[in-house]
């Protein structure tokens, strides 16, 4: 997410960090390059100009010359100043007295709204709500038929009759009533231009159903339009926040940037894939850090969580800890590659971590396809050759190579790099992590807010340090299950309210 | 569709552009033409007026790469003709843009027997409707049409083209639910070229060009089609004219994994600002053949290069 704004900017920090003392012109010059990255990002460009004349104020008020780190003061100035334009603290999202709560989507065509509404649905119900979709999209072919396809795989009802949108809206308000479900979701028709029959038709949605939330559902990829079309829904519906899709595709950052603070709603949710569970509460503080390159261990964290539950979470917690203490087996780490997978792949996985780490992984050519080919030789293996590597020799290790389409030389290479890994982790594994946690606390405390951070950063701290650790060796770094280090348990799941396991 | 946008049920060929599309394109062109209106007002040739030109060319979506050769272009030629005020500078970006966009005819090729038409872009760029209302011209201008199925993975997308199909008078040839598009995409090819049609448009699955697999997906679908009985003749990129600075890169993947031989520009009905159709044209050389006005039938009218950056450009906004 994000990833050439992230990058630009990095570019920026590095070479001031290079200069330590900071010269006026040098401000001068990082400020237009931090212009120039955020409007090649598709942030509107009045939304530039006021966040880099804001941080040129703070950086002269600042006096950073006195600082111990004049840069490092210019990152923090600038993050702030991130965090402010995307909004804080995530939205929260609070239920009606009276049940149904109503939700309300509206949006362009083709911004993605019928499988937001499905994939809201299914957060709702993560949430231990139950969900009603109501059709309402009448116009665009097959619009209902999608929604209710999408619907039934993830167990929602749907309602919807060919009436007109406003009835079937109503019709479908008082259904969830009726039903006892106790949240009503509305998939309204978009259209191709911000024009005005389309807003009116909108309008007298909204002002029959008298919606508790109406979301304007964004495609993150649009350009300097974004804030005319989230101004334009604004106006006409009065919205409490936007959904902004298709994320993954490498979107620049824009419409989330902009949206906030040309139109002040928040951004709530943001849908990062295909599949209808890749859709996430939207923290506009933690993508502060990731866009600086701080990562986002939180929400890897919360993913793993959400992972691990799945499927023997215990089990793989359990897995997981053999690995911090250097005594796992190739199954083990066959797991945890598997985890990973479910985490949104290795990709995914970087793109959470801080940069530092990202680009470590990089140089020691960690790819997707690279993890694929370790996979097929660990699955050649017979179970006893998992747990013990050792009995493998050339003869077995010839027919692991024809049974996963390798060579020989590439089963080798992994068996070196499993045992080096496993003589790693016993010698420096957890004790490395609890090191390394004190050094992660300062980033994490700044990326998190105060009241969560203190308690999930030890472990955090440990999974990272567990994670560079096995990097360096191994190729495959981030332990991705719910497990931790021993002695620093994960926090219960009060104070970030994760999903009991 | 609004009572208000009445929509000449006439034949592909038979739309006259220049007309129909300088409206909607009013305000791109106030987008884009007022600010580089009010940057060379200026009374000097300055830093400042390179900036907000800059500007004004990022905020109409033109890519970062293109718009710094535009202004490497300017200043070279400012700099040459020792130009003092910038108003002079009007007709130079005039003559840079339309040099850009300069593109051989984009007519489709109907070379085939069936001429298959192969469209590809990311979700909810259009896809499914350009192949309706492209149907709808075919068939009108007198051509057998056969539409595939191949987006076998979205939840009614079938369902959706079979609508199109039916408005249109075309004939459809579907697969099953998360069956395998390249498939479908060989039997509607056969299906046509056994019964005589004249034209295939095979509608794919909408994907982020970040996704290997689909993208990988996307070239069997494309080699299939090649295997096939016709002739494939144009691979289609549908691209929201709303799209930002990816653009570019959509284009370029696409482009990698399919073989784009053209795009189509969709919604430019909005306030699109039409600077991301600046980038691909000039970076990547894919013409624009087609552009999507609106959402009746006939709202699919030919691109016109000179045209586009005539009316992207000139009356300025003032």
């Amino acid at each position: 997410m994000f990833e050439s704004l992230s990058g630009n900017l990095s570019t920026v920090f590095d070479r001031l960090r290079r200069k330590g003392w900071l010269h006026p012109a040098d401000i001068a010059e990082a400020l237009s390059e931090i212009r120039r990255a955020l409007l090649a990002a598709d942030v509107a460009t009045a939304v530039v100009t006021e966040f880099v004349d804001r941080v040129r104020a703070e950086a002269l008020a600042a006096d950073l010359n006195r600082a111990l780190n004049p840069t490092q003061q210019v990152v923090r100035i600038v993050q702030a100043q991130l965090v402010h334009t995307l909004g804080g603290e995530a939205m929260s999202i609070s239920f009606a007295p009276r049940p149904p709560t109503v939700v309300l989507l509206a949006g362009l065509g083709g911004s993605g709204k019928t499988t937001a509404a499905a994939k809201l649905a299914r957060w709702f119900r993560g949430q231990g709500r139950s969900p009603l979709l109501v059709g309402a999209d009448l116009s665009r072919p097959a619009a209902v038929e999608q929604l209710r396809v999408l619907a039934a795989e993830i167990a929602v009802p749907v309602f919807s009759e060919a009436t007109d949108p406003v009835a079937v809206s109503l019709a479908g308000v008082a259904e969830a009533r009726r039903l006892g479900r106790d949240v009503a979701i509305c998939d309204t028709a978009g259209r191709q231009v911000v024009e005005a029959a389309l807003m009116a038709e909108v309008r007298t949605i909204g002002q029959a159903v008298q919606p508790h939330y109406t979301f304007l559902v964004l495609d993150a990829m649009t350009g300097q339009e974004a804030v005319h079309v989230a101004r334009s829904f604004h106006e006409a519906l009065g919205l409490d926040a936007v959904i902004l899709t298709k994320l993954d595709g490498d979107a620049r950052g824009g419409a989330a940037l902009s949206v906030r603070a040309a139109v002040g709603t928040p951004v709530a949710f943001a849908s990062v894939g295909e599949r209808v569970g890749d859709f996430e509460r939207f923290h506009p503080d933690r993508l502060a850090g990731r866009i600086l390159g701080m990562g986002d261990l939180l929400s890897l964290a919360e993913k793993a969580e959400a992972a691990a539950e799945g499927r023997g979470g215990a089990e793989s917690s359990a897995a997981a800890e053999r690995v911090l203490v250097g005594d796992f087996t190739l199954e083990d780490f066959l797991e945890q590659m598997r985890q990973m997978r479910k985490l949104g792949g290795l990709g995914d996985v970087l793109a959470h971590l801080p940069s530092e780490q990202a680009a470590q992984a990089n140089e020691a050519g960690v790819d997707e396809r690279r993890l694929a080919r370790m996979e097929a030789i660990i699955c050649s293996m017979t179970p006893g050759e998992r747990a013990q590597p050792a009995v493998i020799d050339g003869s077995r290790r010839r027919r692991i190579a024809a049974g996963s389409g390798a060579t020989t030389a590439e089963v080798g290479e992994l068996l070196r790099n499993f045992s080096a890994a496993r003589k790693m982790m016993r010698s420096a594994g957890p004790a490395a992590a609890r090191r390394k946690s004190k050094r992660s606390k300062g980033t994490r405390a700044r990326s998190s807010g105060a009241k969560s951070s203190g308690r999930v950063t030890p472990a955090g701290g440990a999974r990272r340090r567990a994670g560079a650790d096995l990097l360096e060796k191994l190729e495959w770094p981030e332990e991705p299950s719910g497990g931790s280090a021993p002695g620093t348990p994960l926090p219960p799941s009060k104070p970030l309210s994760w999903p009991e396991r | 569709m609004s009572a208000a946008r009445q929509v000449p049920e006439a034949g592909f060929e038979a739309l006259p552009d220049a007309p129909r599309w300088r409206t909607p394109l009013a305000k791109a062109r106030s987008a884009l033409g007022g600010r580089i209106g009010a940057a060379l007002a200026r009374p000097d040739l300055d830093e400042a007026v390179w900036a907000s030109l800059e500007e004004a060319l990022l905020g109409a979506d033109v890519s970062w790469a293109v718009t710094e050769q535009l202004l490497e272009r300017l200043r070279h030629e400012a700099a040459r003709q020792r130009l003092a005020a910038p108003r002079a500078l009007r007709s130079l970006l005039a003559a840079a843009v339309a040099d850009f966009m300069e593109a051989p005819d984009g007519g489709l090729d109907r070379s085939g027997s069936p001429a298959v038409w192969l469209f590809v872009g990311v979700n909810g760029s259009g896809k499914t409707t350009t192949i309706g209302k492209l149907a709808h011209a075919e068939v009108q201008a007198g051509r057998r049409v056969v539409l595939a199925a191949a987006d076998t993975f979205r939840a009614a997308a079938t369902e959706q083209l079979a609508v199109w199909a039916d408005r249109a008078g075309a004939r459809l040839v579907g697969g099953t639910p998360g069956g395998d598009p390249a498939a479908v995409a060989f039997d509607a090819i056969s299906h046509a070229a056994a019964s005589g049609a004249d034209v295939v448009m095979i509608d794919t699955a909408g994907r982020l060009h970040t996704d290997h697999n689909l993208m990988g997906e996307l070239a069997k679908i494309r080699r299939v089609a090649q295997r096939a009985s016709g002739e494939l003749c144009e691979s289609l990129l549908t691209l929201d004219a709303t799209t930002g600075q990816n653009g570019l890169l959509q284009a370029r993947r696409f482009g990698e994994a399919a073989g784009v031989t053209g795009a189509v520009l969709t919604k430019l009905d909005g306030s699109a600002r039409g600077g991301t159709v600046l980038s691909v044209r000039a970076e990547l050389g894919v013409a624009v053949k087609l552009v999507g006005l609106g959402e009746g039938l006939g709202d699919l009218v030919p691109f016109d290069a000179s045209a586009f950056a005539a009316a992207l450009l000139d009356g300025d906004g003032n």
